[in-house]
């Protein structure tokens, strides 16, 4: 009769928003110019680091300052494996994503030994040696870098199709493709977020977060937690790292691993945003973007502004935006707080 | 025969991280504060000095000596107006802030004085040398090296044999027992800032005297000046000095056996410390 639960109404409403917001999302291509489509890859690939370094640091307490090292060589395997092994490059996408979980095994192992401050410059210089390394790999341009073959990006799988069903030339119809990957990777990793938090696992996440002393008292394997939000982390980076460099078809050690991209402004996405929560980087990513639209004819002011403005925030709003309008309106779009739910308990006192 | 010239030509270049990284041991020691815009700040200093040789006419050194006190009052405002807000038991507040001041410092830069690499004229002191029987050495990177030793033994001595010294040693052990005894940890904070920007103006002047140098540089110093601190050991500044010679002699002897494997080595160096002493080789303080 009673249970427990996670469900409020904002949350479902939230729930059918995002389904229909989805939908329309993969519509969009049909009416949308092709600089809109690219704009959104953009931002809604930002928004899958974004809530995957929110995941790492937000959650599971791990600063890492290296994470564009998972980008950096996911997106070299998946070059690899359309340039050695011939694949189609979506197929290599997912290869992305298996490099970053097997750089992520010798990282862990070095980095966990590593206490706080040390941990984010450990994860650092294995960033910078990883791109070091990379940069010696000849076959795939050395440091110089190098393009996807043109029979490779002529050959995407679907852009036949999607040039039919919409009529546009080739650039367009793979700008198309990686859109909606972008936005199939943003739903699986946004939603696989939400229903770990819910899972044993969150719970366990939220108690070590809170004090991990009385987690480990209860008997919460701190150790095995941090290994698999790293993991799970590395990984989700390394596919969203293939999936950017193969829209823009060319790579190079410096774009692959750029510290600023890939790190520097996903965090200051999830700070300004609201970091240990679901809805603060998806806020922070549209302020990012506006801040980027409105900003964009100024240069270096732009990122001047926004260094500036992740200062602000972490000292008077350290929760972000979505922090102030959460502690206002006591408004959780993602629920994942416990609630007993049941009839009225009569009587007592 | 050049492997003893690679061994002190390594030697030297570490005096250089060294002085890189000693106004970061000293904040790091005390405060246990993640300054990732310390490299930015050695930039900015070194085009502070710049502004004086070319500006004003000065020498170099005496541009630096004036540039010294207002870059220990910057530092001194930061850490009151920015770092003291955010400085506590979670170590990411303050590695967000300084990440966001790397950003803002490094385009503000940019704007300021364009991305054209520039260098701190050094006169008659370029390119000169000094032949000491089994090696000759730059007179340049043997200053660095002498000047690195001398910054030490001033932070030293400044550490362990001033009053000041004792209030940072004691806010480094336990700030909240510090603070029962009469010493304020903020202001304490702010000094150890403050000495560290003129730490950071003296590698400022030998960065800029020593190489080209451009606003985007700052990070790739950080990242160099942190090995030699965290290898040398939380709190100790001889350990940083160390650490500096372990990551200048592993880049020296990288670069001679291929000149692309300089900065590998030096990272890789540093990964193998951590990998056997995770709390480096000298560690003075516990954290």
């Amino acid at each position: 009769m009673y249970k427990l639960t996670t469900r409020t109404r904002a949350g479902t409403v939230t729930a059918t928003l995002i389904v229909i917001l989805v939908l329309a999302g993969l519509a969009l291509p049909a009416v949308a110019s092709r600089g809109m489509i690219q704009d959104l890859f953009f931002i809604l690939t930002m928004l899958t680091l974004a809530q995957l370094w929110n995941l790492l640091a937000g959650y599971g307490g791990l600063v890492s300052v290296g994470q564009q090292a998972f980008v950096g060589i996911g997106a070299y395997a998946m070059f690899a494996g359309v340039i050695l092994a011939g694949w189609n490059p979506v197929w290599a996408i997912l290869l992305g994503g298996l490099a970053g979980l097997v750089l992520a095994v010798p990282t862990a192992f070095f980095a966990f030994r590593l206490q706080g401050a040390y941990f984010a410059i450990g994860t650092w210089v294995i960033a910078e040696v990883t791109r070091l390394l990379i940069a010696q790999w000849k076959t795939l341009g050395g440091g110089t870098g190098t393009s996807l073959p043109r029979e490779a990006t002529s050959n995407i799988l679907g852009t036949d199709a999607i040039r039919a069903l919409f009529s546009v030339r080739e650039a367009a119809a793979r700008d198309i493709l990686a859109y909606w990957l972008a936005l199939l990777l943003v739903v699986l990793v946004t939603g696989g977020i939400y229903w770990l938090l819910k899972s044993r696992l969150g719970l366990a996440l939220a108690a070590v977060r809170d004090n991990s002393e009385a987690a480990r008292s209860v008997g919460v394997d701190t150790g095995r937690l941090k290994w698999a939000v790293f993991l799970i982390a590395a990984a989700a980076t390394g596919l969203t790292g293939a999936l950017i460099f193969m829209q823009t078809a060319r790579i190079s050690p410096d774009a692959a691993f750029a510290v600023t991209d890939w790190t520097a402004y996903v965090i200051f996405i999830v700070v300004i945003g609201g970091i240990g929560t679901i809805e603060g980087p998806i806020l922070g990513v549209i302020v990012f973007f506006i801040l980027r639209s409105a900003l964009a004819d100024y240069g270096s002011w732009y990122l001047m502004t926004l260094g500036v403005i992740a200062i602000v925030v972490m000292l008077f709003a350290p929760k972000g935006l979505w922090g102030l309008i959460s502690a206002r309106s006591g408004l959780h779009l993602f629920p994942v707080r416990r609630r007993l739910t049941g009839p009225k308990i009569e009587g007592g006192f | 025969m050049i492997w003893v010239d690679t061994l002190a030509q390594g030697i030297l270049l570490g005096g250089l991280y060294a002085l890189f990284a000693a106004g970061l041991s000293l904040v790091f020691g005390i405060m246990r504060l993640v300054n990732l815009a310390h490299g930015d700040l050695i930039v900015f200093a070194a085009y502070l000095v710049l502004m004086g040789v070319t500006l004003l006419g000065l020498s170099p050194w005496v541009a630096a000596l004036i540039a010294m006190p207002l870059m220990f009052a910057l530092g001194w405002l930061l850490q009151i107006g920015v770092l003291n807000r955010v400085l506590g038991k979670d170590i990411l507040p303050p590695l967000l802030v300084t990440f966001g001041l790397s950003v803002a410092l490094q385009n503000g830069l940019l704007e300021a004085f364009s991305a054209d690499s520039r260098r701190i004229p050094a006169g008659s002191l370029e390119g000169a040398s000094l032949d000491l029987g089994i090696v000759t050495v730059g007179v340049m990177p043997l200053l660095t090296f002498v000047s690195a030793i001398a910054v030490i033994v001033a932070l030293n001595a400044l550490f362990y044999h001033t009053a000041l010294g004792r209030a940072f040693r004691a806010t480094s052990d336990d700030a909240v027992t510090a603070g029962l005894m009469g010493i304020e940890p903020k202001r304490i904070f702010a000094m150890a800032t403050g000495i560290a920007m003129v730490v950071v103006t003296i590698a400022a002047l030998y960065l800029g005297m020593r190489a080209n140098f451009d606003p985007s540089i700052g990070p790739a110093r950080l990242i160099y000046a942190f090995e030699a601190v965290i290898i040398g050991g939380l709190g100790s500044l001889w350990g940083t000095l160390a650490g500096g010679v372990i990551i200048g002699v592993a880049q020296t002897f990288g670069a001679a056996i291929n000149p692309e494997w300089q900065i590998l080595a030096g990272h890789i160096a540093f990964l193998a410390v951590m990998l056997l002493k995770p709390r480096g080789l000298f560690p003075r303080a516990v954290d």
